[in-house]
């Protein structure tokens, strides 16, 4: 998910400031992708350009106290692990900055959002995938033993993660992103185990 | 201090057949498992794994080695004192459960512990406390064929740890539920694990291996590797919320 449509998808519940923005963006994905206060700014200051959110007159402006508000106000979620770098105000939010609030074209992005798969483009650069491709033809080195190093390791990060998610309670949040780092991890594995047998039916098991 | 050793394999190997037709199956295997921990094993098919849990359950011998279980060697043993150490020591979960179909779940656990010669009544009240240590009371008069697919496989872990028994050897215990009723038997075995047995599960889903406090791989009839059971990377805690 990009932090754009994330955006999105908040401000289509309630207009919100960015402080709050990033906070609730931080509540409602586990904690798992942190954001600093500039990431979310800069996002909010293109929809603005593109037509899809607008600044909420200031006639218009939530009391102070409204439930975002009091959402930042309570959560240790405020403190985020990237949160030395952007210079925001800790514990409360600031009232004197820009409330914004989706435009019609904004609401029907979000609809349009929820509405489309996710595609998954041109794949990134995979670093293992790389190692792995060049050792296949690299002389004098050992393809298996780099391809059991790996495994081992991924499978200690999969029983990490597995530990972790039976400690989570009932944070379904928490439990869906766990369940992607588990599945994603097992995924590995897989391909491991694949490239394994496929090399030694390619008789280059070396 | 550490739990006591539970299973030991020392050096164990086991050829099948002859001369040139000798198959190695497993060679020079060292594994400890104790109580409290679960150990996964994971290779390729044809790697040696079913063999390592017919050997670490005493359903074969090794050709060179030792296999010890709780302090007993089995190959010490005659074979009727073999069976018995087996039958009140050692408990399986296969694939298809195997749950006869003519008993009831309390019945199916109830069943090895009168064949060790105790009474009917304190068998079935055995049985019944197994199945409330699954979280299954209410299907002590069920039969099989009335259970869903992991309800019989929760009823063939309280039978695997019924009674004295505290080494549950498993062979693909999950491999015929869907994901979310494998993450429940692997959660219900976990904790009985943890309760004060001994485990050793074999699997090819390594997300169910995740479970295991480590895991060893297996190629070719050997050991190449094992995760160990140190904690992870920190950076993998780091992606906990906050409290």
């Amino acid at each position: 998910m990009t932090i754009r449509q994330g955006m999105l998808a908040l401000l289509a519940e309630e207009p919100a400031h960015c402080y709050h923005l990033r906070v609730r963006f931080e509540e409602r994905t586990g904690g798992t992708w942190p954001l600093n206060i500039g990431q979310v700014y800069t996002t909010v200051q293109r929809l603005v350009r593109d037509g899809l959110v607008e600044t909420v007159p200031v006639e218009e402006l939530a009391p102070v106290g409204s439930a975002t508000a009091r959402s930042a106000e309570t959560s240790g979620s405020a403190e985020s692990k990237s949160g030395a770098d952007d210079g925001a105000p800790r514990g409360s939010a600031p009232q004197d900055v820009e409330q914004f609030r989706l435009t019609t074209a904004g609401r029907a992005a979000v609809d349009s959002w929820w509405a489309t798969p996710v595609v998954r483009g041109t794949p990134g650069r995979d670093e293992l995938a790389i190692k792995v491709a060049l050792a296949v033809t690299s002389p004098g080195v050992d393809v298996r033993a780099i391809i059991q190093t790996q495994r081992t390791e991924t499978m200690r990060a999969l029983r990490d993660y597995t530990r972790l998610a039976g400690e989570q309670g009932s944070d379904l949040t928490w439990a869906l992103v766990l369940d992607n780092l588990v599945f994603t991890t097992e995924a590995e594995v897989r391909w491991l185990d694949h490239v394994e047998a496929r090399i030694a039916r390619a008789g280059g098991g070396r | 201090m550490s739990a006591p050793v539970l299973l030991r394999m020392a050096g164990v190997a086991r050829v099948h057949g002859q001369g040139e037709a000798a198959v190695h199956a497993l060679r020079g295997i060292n594994l400890e498992v104790r109580l409290g921990e679960l150990v996964a094993v994971m290779g390729p098919s044809g790697s040696g794994k079913s063999t390592l849990l017919t050997l670490a359950g005493g359903l074969d011998t090794p050709t060179e080695g030792t296999v010890e279980l709780a302090g007993e060697e089995l190959s010490g043993l005659d074979q009727n004192r073999r069976a018995r150490l087996r039958r009140r020591g050692v408990g399986y979960v296969f694939q298809d459960f195997n749950l006869i179909p003519a008993l009831t779940a309390a019945e199916n656990i109830s069943l090895p512990r009168e064949l060790d010669g105790i009474s009917a009544r304190k068998a079935r009240r055995e049985a019944l406390a197994a199945l409330e240590e699954v979280g299954l009371r209410e299907v002590a008069d069920r039969f099989p064929e009335e259970m869903s697919g992991g309800q019989r496989q929760r009823v063939a872990i309280a039978r695997a740890l019924v009674g004295p028994r505290r080494l549950l050897l498993a062979d693909e215990p999950t491999g015929a539920l869907d994901s979310l009723t494998g993450e429940d038997v692997m959660r219900i075995l976990r904790a009985r694990i943890d309760a004060g047995a001994a485990g050793l599960l074999v699997t090819h889903e390594a997300r169910f291996a995740a479970w295991a406090d480590r895991t060893v791989f297996l190629r070719d009839g050997v050991v190449v590797d094992s995760t160990g059971d140190r904690p992870g990377a920190e950076s993998l805690l780091a992606v906990r919320p906050r409290a």
